[in-house]
């Protein structure tokens, strides 16, 4: 087969054949992976301009700071809104279904979630794209209403587009949670209270306490399964977190319709410090209770899926899924260690000794996960244990760059520098948890596209080290940049940092091609006629997936027809 | 062990961190290698489940009690109010622009700095550079706030001041030249060559 042929037809993927729920999260997988193209070319052009204008191959409208820092705002939230979380979302509504063995609760609103993530994510790149809205997705008060330097009509594009997000993301909340507690097939006799306490991972840790007090386990088969555990847990960050930024949008928006229609509010009379640590609460849920908490739960369901054995030391990770829940709701102080009116004591406990926690929990999880490997060795080298250990590599270097950072005497020199973004974030997001999610890619692959011959194999591998080398890199030449005094949301124009920042951008450039390598492997596998296809009506309407036998009648009204 | 500036923490933290990079690499990849063999291989140590969560409990919380023993500014930064500062300054910023004392503002060696910084309008951050553009020290500026930062200078220096937090485009001009930086913002004077009286 000619390479034009294979590029419209693929290997063997045939769109007709898929499922409902097959779909719908292919869909967003598609529209997750574009947005991952548009972020990787927008670091791109941002790690150019850090190059200086001396050096960088770039238009010089790009060195301009309403260009630059438009891109900066728009950077984050196509990466974690557009990309991350519509990825997140369609595999957790895929392997809900598939782990409870109960159909998704409703595929509607999983189309409903990622339509509303990408009209809601495309809307606030606009804003920053043609109004050159940029307050940044801190947004640090006052300055998104600060109507001197930015648009109203900007502003109030890039609100509704992230407020799109946020619903989009109470629509995914509602359907993992209305499916979890569905008394339907394997839950048709379970009580709402058994399947809350094993949700917040209660029964494994009454099963530990049962061991020591050398009683029985409280409960021999937990009601849901322990990645099932991990999804419920870190849903409940996400919803927070959903309450907050849409809290904080909602707040925004009515001061700049207030603006439009001529009325003068007092930008003071909302206190800078209270909104930061408000805000702070809710977006560090999404790194340090979301991601964390999403994360392990996707190693334990790596590692239990690719060795085919139970997870080593169960019960701890349940019961250390139950103690992140106290922790990442304490930490965000640690974004204010660097401010000065901010209580000592909340720097102390909050931004210190409970974000130290992190590094037990997420410790844990790494055991476990490893052990769970080792254990069955020997293993083959496929691609998704690859990746999985690629993503574990990524938090073993970013969990303990965070808490380097989160230290009131180390934070007050690195606060705000390449440091925090490159060493710290970018490595957690780039290496750990995309190289989770492309694990997670390569083991759902033949279950969401009914075993479809991947193009070339020698493309994965080539994409594998490409990010791998190129993630570390970038974050790694960051990171010494952010030591060398480089601030992280600041304008250098005269290439003061290279030749760090020329490693940095050949590292980014490994990155996109990774990304361009993966994209052209994918679109060889289900061909341009498929990639299509996946966007049509499915002829399966089944929301389940793997479900040979009838499902008992159900006790649920939503699910009894 | 004391650090007396920040070039000689992040040295030691440049240090420390690579080697800890390559080490969790290094294990990562030799686990990774040893999960394909067929022949069983021997541990290179055992270390106990509980001696690890020990170890990380260790590394958390022991890396704290470190830095406030080997850090000066912390305990000082904790305790600024009951310090009396040899020399207090008061500066302002509102829209971009600061509002400084007399400058430079020349400093002794070995003196208790206390620098107040307020904002009118927007958060913006307050950070002095070196000539060759490592950071001294930075805090944020909250408007409405009263943001201040206690500093003892142990070694000579020629600083520049710029803000560290972002506070839109308008900190630039159209070539993107940084309007918030004053160059040779302070001085410090009196010190011996290796720092210190």
């Amino acid at each position: 087969m000619s390479i034009k042929e294979r590029l419209i037809n693929g290997t063997d993927f045939d769109p007709d054949s898929l499922s409902a729920l097959q779909k719908v999260t292919l869909r967003a997988v598609v529209m997750s992976f574009l947005f991952y193209g548009l972020v990787a070319a927008e670091g791109m052009i941002m790690r150019m301009v850090e190059t200086g204008k001396e050096v960088a191959p770039i238009p010089k409208m790009f060195f301009h700071p309403d260009h630059f820092f438009a891109i900066m705002t728009a950077h984050p939230i196509v990466g974690i809104f557009g990309s991350t979380y519509q990825l997140v979302f369609a595999a957790f509504m895929f392997l809900v279904p598939y782990l409870t063995k109960k159909p998704l609760y409703s595929i509607k609103l999983a189309n409903y979630v990622w339509l509303l993530i990408t009209v809601g994510t495309a809307l606030a790149w606009f804003a920053a794209f043609a109004w050159h809205y940029a307050p940044l997705y801190t947004l640090y008060w006052p300055l998104p209403v600060d109507t001197k330097q930015f648009s109203e009509i900007g502003g109030i594009v890039f609100i509704i587009g992230v407020a799109l997000i946020m619903l989009g993301t109470f629509g995914f909340i509602y359907n993992i949670y209305a499916t979890i507690f569905a008394r339907v097939g394997v839950h048709k006799d379970k009580t709402t209270k058994e399947l809350l306490i094993s949700g917040f991972g209660i029964d494994g840790m009454l099963n530990l306490v049962n061991k020591l007090r050398g009683k029985p386990p409280y409960s021999k088969e937990p009601a849901l399964a322990l990645p099932v555990v991990a999804i419920f847990r870190g849903t409940v960050d996400t919803f927070l977190d959903a309450v907050v930024i849409l809290g904080a949008g909602i707040l925004v928006l009515v001061y700049l319709i207030a603006d439009v229609s001529g009325a003068n509010w007092d930008m003071h009379a909302i206190d800078a410090l209270l909104y930061k640590n408000w805000f702070w609460w809710g977006l560090d849920l999404v790194a340090d209770g979301l991601v964390l908490i999403y994360v392990a739960g996707s190693w334990y369901l790596l590692a239990t899926l690719i060795t085919g054995q139970k997870l080593f030391m169960e019960n701890v990770a349940r019961a250390a899924l139950m103690l992140e829940l106290l922790v990442s709701w304490m930490v965000w102080s640690h974004h204010l260690l660097s401010d000065q009116p901010q209580p000592e004591m909340m720097k102390l406990i909050s931004g210190e000794m409970v974000t130290a926690f992190e590094l037990l929990t997420q410790g844990l999880a790494l055991f476990i996960t490893l052990v769970t490997l080792w254990k069955a060795r020997p293993l083959k080298m496929t691609m998704e244990l690859k990746y999985l250990l690629g993503g574990l590599v990524g938090f073993g270097l970013a969990v303990p760059a965070g808490i380097i950072q989160a230290d009131m005497g180390l934070n007050r020199v690195l606060h705000n520098t390449q440091w925090i973004i490159g060493a710290h974030v970018h490595i957690a997001i780039i290496v750990g948890l995309y190289m989770t999610l492309y694990s997670a890619l390569y083991v759902l692959w033949p279950l969401v596209t009914n075993n479809t011959k991947l193009y070339s194999h020698k493309l994965s591998n080539l994409h594998f080290w490409l990010h791998l080398i190129g993630g570390i890199g970038m974050g790694a030449f960051m990171g010494m940049a952010g030591l060398d005094g480089m601030l992280r949301r600041h304008l250098y124009v005269h290439g003061e940092f290279n030749p760090l920042m020329i490693f940095a951008a050949i590292c980014g450039t490994m990155l996109l091609a990774a990304w361009a390598i993966f994209l052209y492997n994918i679109v060889m596998s289900v061909g341009i006629k498929g990639l299509l296809g996946i966007f049509k009506p499915a002829k399966d309407p089944s929301a389940t997936y793997g479900l040979d036998e009838e499902l008992e009648p159900a006790d649920d009204p939503a699910f009894a027809k | 062990m004391t650090f007396s500036n920040s070039l000689e923490l992040l040295s030691f933290h440049w240090v420390a961190y690579t080697i800890y990079a390559f080490m969790i690499i290094s294990i990562v990849a030799w686990f990774g290698y040893n999960l394909g063999r067929k022949e069983k291989v021997k541990s290179i140590v055992r270390i106990p489940f509980y001696g690890y969560m020990a170890f990380l409990v260790m590394a958390g919380v022991g890396h704290h009690i470190f830095t406030y023993n080997a850090i000066p500014w912390v305990s000082q930064d904790i305790t600024r109010h009951d310090v009396k500062p040899d020399a207090e300054y008061d500066i302002e910023v509102a829209d971009h622009k600061w509002k400084t004392p007399k400058l430079p503002i020349v400093v002794q060696c070995g003196q208790k700095v206390m620098f107040n910084v307020y904002s009118k309008d927007l958060t913006y951050g307050f950070g002095l550079f070196r000539q060759d553009g490592t950071m001294v020290l930075q805090m944020q500026v909250d408007p409405g706030h009263k943001n201040d930062i206690l500093w003892t200078f142990n070694h000579n220096g020629d600083f520049d001041l710029t803000s560290t937090e972002y506070s839109g485009p308008a900190q630039y001009d159209e070539e993107g030249n940084d309007l918030m930086l004053i160059k040779h913002f302070m001085k410090v004077v009196g010190c011996e060559k290796g720092g210190e009286k």
